[in-house]
């Protein structure tokens, strides 16, 4: 009997993203409570060995595309390739990680398979064959219990909204090669480069979070260097040390840097460490929020946090509202002194 | 070169959004252009800036969507068309299946530009499903477009995903959808805005585009407010920094979070 629950894994350059597995515990856990069978799709190049985690962590059988069409995620060879598993397969319910690369997947393939997606959900039930879906709507204002009419349903999960399964190495399962479905000289798109940024943690991922606001740049005391004459150079030297500040505590944390859109407008850091509703959401379990004053802008991207931490020097900045604790001051005393503090802690 | 730019009107960013009696409202928060749509405005501009060309601003929702087309037109778009008969719904795939069928009775269409997502719906597929209906290759999160010849009808973009910056080559007639680094959307100037008050915005049915309403697929079943979050706030104050800071990361390890 085929496996009527699917999970596609997504993959970067030969590495499945964490998410993955969460995606499969998600899928091994329906699967159960429906008595189905679950199989996972990996597509890429050189992921063999993707397929046998994917069995540790709950498949029972994979379906394994190994072809040098598919190293680079492009949504027309992997939609394609999956639209025909799928039609072959016929599963009920298919996963995917709310990545970029699993929502356009999903995207495409709802369209091959005359089907609708059910995007970013955070809880998940079944029933038979059917999937109810809660998910965030108008930036997290709103909660919207969903479903899809038609089969697949394909549902992209939220990143982190589920958690994730154990590993089991002596789970077994089967591999089953497939073989990509277009030639390269069908695929019309061509990826000609990756520049890819630091090793910093993804915010995405990130269980913790230390973002920096407006705020890192009011420190009038700091004298910018003589070559900087220009005030808005200088205002942006200041932020930067600010932003160092924030850098260090995320590095002892093994936290992921963020921003406020103010922020991110004046030019003291890129645009990818912007959270909130024009920027990224993230609910990792602890955020510190320094120099940001709270915007419901910006609570659209953090409010979820499990833990929220407001540094900030007006007590009423309405981000102290949101903050399980708080601390009035300059971030520029806080930040470093806070570095120290958990650096003591975390020694022994 | 001809670019459609599709347009959402939605509710203002710092709306307070609240279910009341199984009913979404925002009280009297206006409507506006989604502001993801504003930024595939500001490429559309540019690329027809530098390639020559008209932009067609396109929406599919309710007559109030006039709105979010005149601001579209007030920024510089050529025209706008509404499709009207057809109230948007949950269903992105049933949207990108209109808004694909309108591409088409436009005609001789080279780029079809998206928002990243809709900041109601936040789904983030319409742009692909679109492309797929019309069996163009899809470029998302697109943050700029060093390369695009209309005539070879070939595009190179860059764009912005969760690893890094990636550049992709790709052929025309394509889908894209637009990220923040593309660059600060322009204010409406103020001959555009006269412009765009006086401007006619034709309204197109389904049957004029020549199909039949899609079936629904994908459905809200119920729609609510969220858990109210009980979060104690508290203060955290020593009598020095060190002190303040000692605290805090005291408390830091109480709750686990470390
Ligand atoms: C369509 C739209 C979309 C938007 N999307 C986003 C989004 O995605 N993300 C986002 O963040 N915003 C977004 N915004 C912007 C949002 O409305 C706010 O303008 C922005 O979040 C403010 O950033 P901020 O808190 O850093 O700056 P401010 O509001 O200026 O706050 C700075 C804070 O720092 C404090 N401060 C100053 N100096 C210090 C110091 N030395 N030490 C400690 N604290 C200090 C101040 O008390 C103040 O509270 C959006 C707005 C619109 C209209
Ligand atoms: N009804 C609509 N009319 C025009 N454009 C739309 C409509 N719905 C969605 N879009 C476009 O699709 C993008 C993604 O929307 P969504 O998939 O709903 O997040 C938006 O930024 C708009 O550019």
């Amino acid at each position: 009997m085929a496996n009527k629950i699917w999970v596609c894994i997504d993959q970067f350059k030969g590495e499945a993203l964490v998410t993955s597995w969460e995606a499969v515990g998600t899928g091994r856990k329906l699967a159960d409570e429906v008595g189905a069978g679950l199989t996972a799709l990996v597509f890429g190049e050189g992921v063999e060995n993707i397929a046998n985690t994917a069995i540790h962590y709950g498949a029972d059988e994979v379906l394994l595309a190994d072809d040098p069409t598919l190293a680079d995620f492009r949504p027309e060879p992997y939609a394609a390739l999956l639209a025909k598993l799928a039609e072959d397969g016929s599963p009920d319910v298919i996963l995917f990680p709310t990545t970029t690369r699993g929502r356009e997947l999903a995207g495409m393939a709802s369209v091959d398979l005359n089907t609708g997606v059910l995007p970013d959900v955070i809880e998940l039930d079944v029933q038979g064959d059917k999937v109810t879906a809660i998910r965030p709507v108008y930036a997290g204002k709103l909660l919207a219990r969903t479903e899809c009419s038609s089969k697949p349903q394909l549902v992209t999960l939220r990143v982190r909204a589920f958690g994730m399964p154990e590993l089991n190495e002596s789970r077994t399962g089967t591999v089953t090669k497939v073989d990509a479905l277009m030639a390269e000289d069908e695929i019309v798109t061509k990826v000609v480069e990756y520049a890819t940024v630091g090793a910093g943690v993804s915010l995405t991922d990130a269980s913790i979070i230390v973002s920096g606001g407006r705020g890192t740049s009011n420190r009038p005391q700091l004298i910018p260097p003589d070559e900087i004459t220009d005030e808005k150079e200088q205002e942006i030297w200041r932020a930067q040390q600010g932003f160092k500040l924030i850098g260090e505590l995320a590095s002892l944390l093994g936290a992921a840097v963020g921003a406020s859109r103010a922020a991110v407008d004046a030019n003291y850091i890129p645009y990818s460490a912007q959270v909130g509703q024009t920027g990224k959401v993230v609910a990792p379990d602890l955020y510190i929020a320094c120099g940001i004053s709270g915007a419901i802008q910006h609570q659209a991207g953090m409010r979820t946090s499990k833990v929220i931490v407001a540094i900030n020097k007006d007590p009423d900045a309405p981000i102290f509202k949101l903050a399980r604790y708080g601390v009035v001051g300059d971030l520029h005393d806080i930040v470093p002194a806070l570095t120290e503090a958990l650096e003591d802690r975390l020694s022994y | 070169m001809k670019i459609v730019v599709r347009i959402k009107l939605v509710p203002d960013t710092a709306a307070k959004v609240v279910v009341e009696d199984g009913q979404v409202t925002w009280g009297d928060a206006p409507l506006v252009i989604n502001p993801w749509d504003e930024f595939a405005v500001e490429a559309a501009l540019q690329l027809t800036e530098q390639h020559g060309g008209e932009v067609i601003a396109l929406s599919v929702g309710e007559e109030s969507s006039r709105e979010a087309l005149k601001h579209a037109l007030a920024m510089g778009c050529n025209e706008a068309i509404l499709v009207s008969d057809y109230v948007i719904d949950p269903d992105t795939q049933r949207t990108a299946k209109v808004l694909a069928a309108a591409v088409e009775k436009i005609g001789d269409v080279d780029l079809v530009i998206f928002g990243k997502q809709s900041i109601d719906g936040d789904n983030a597929v319409t742009g692909t499903q679109t492309a797929r209906n019309l069996g163009w290759p899809s470029l998302t999160l697109v943050s700029a477009v060093p390369a695009l010849d209309v005539d070879a009808k070939t595009i190179r973009i860059e764009r912005a995903v969760e690893e890094g910056r990636q550049v992709v080559d790709g052929v025309l007639p394509a889908v894209l959808s637009i990220v923040k680094d593309y660059g600060e959307p322009r204010y409406p100037s103020f001959i555009g805005i006269r412009k765009a008050s006086k401007a006619e915005i034709p309204v197109w049915s389904l049957e004029d585009l020549g199909i039949e309403l899609p079936n629904v697929v994908v459905s809200w079943s119920e729609i609510m407010n969220p858990p109210q979050r009980e979060v104690t706030n508290e203060i955290v104050q020593g009598d020095s920094v060190e002190e303040t800071a000692a605290a805090l990361a005291d408390k830091l390890f109480a709750e686990k979070v470390l």
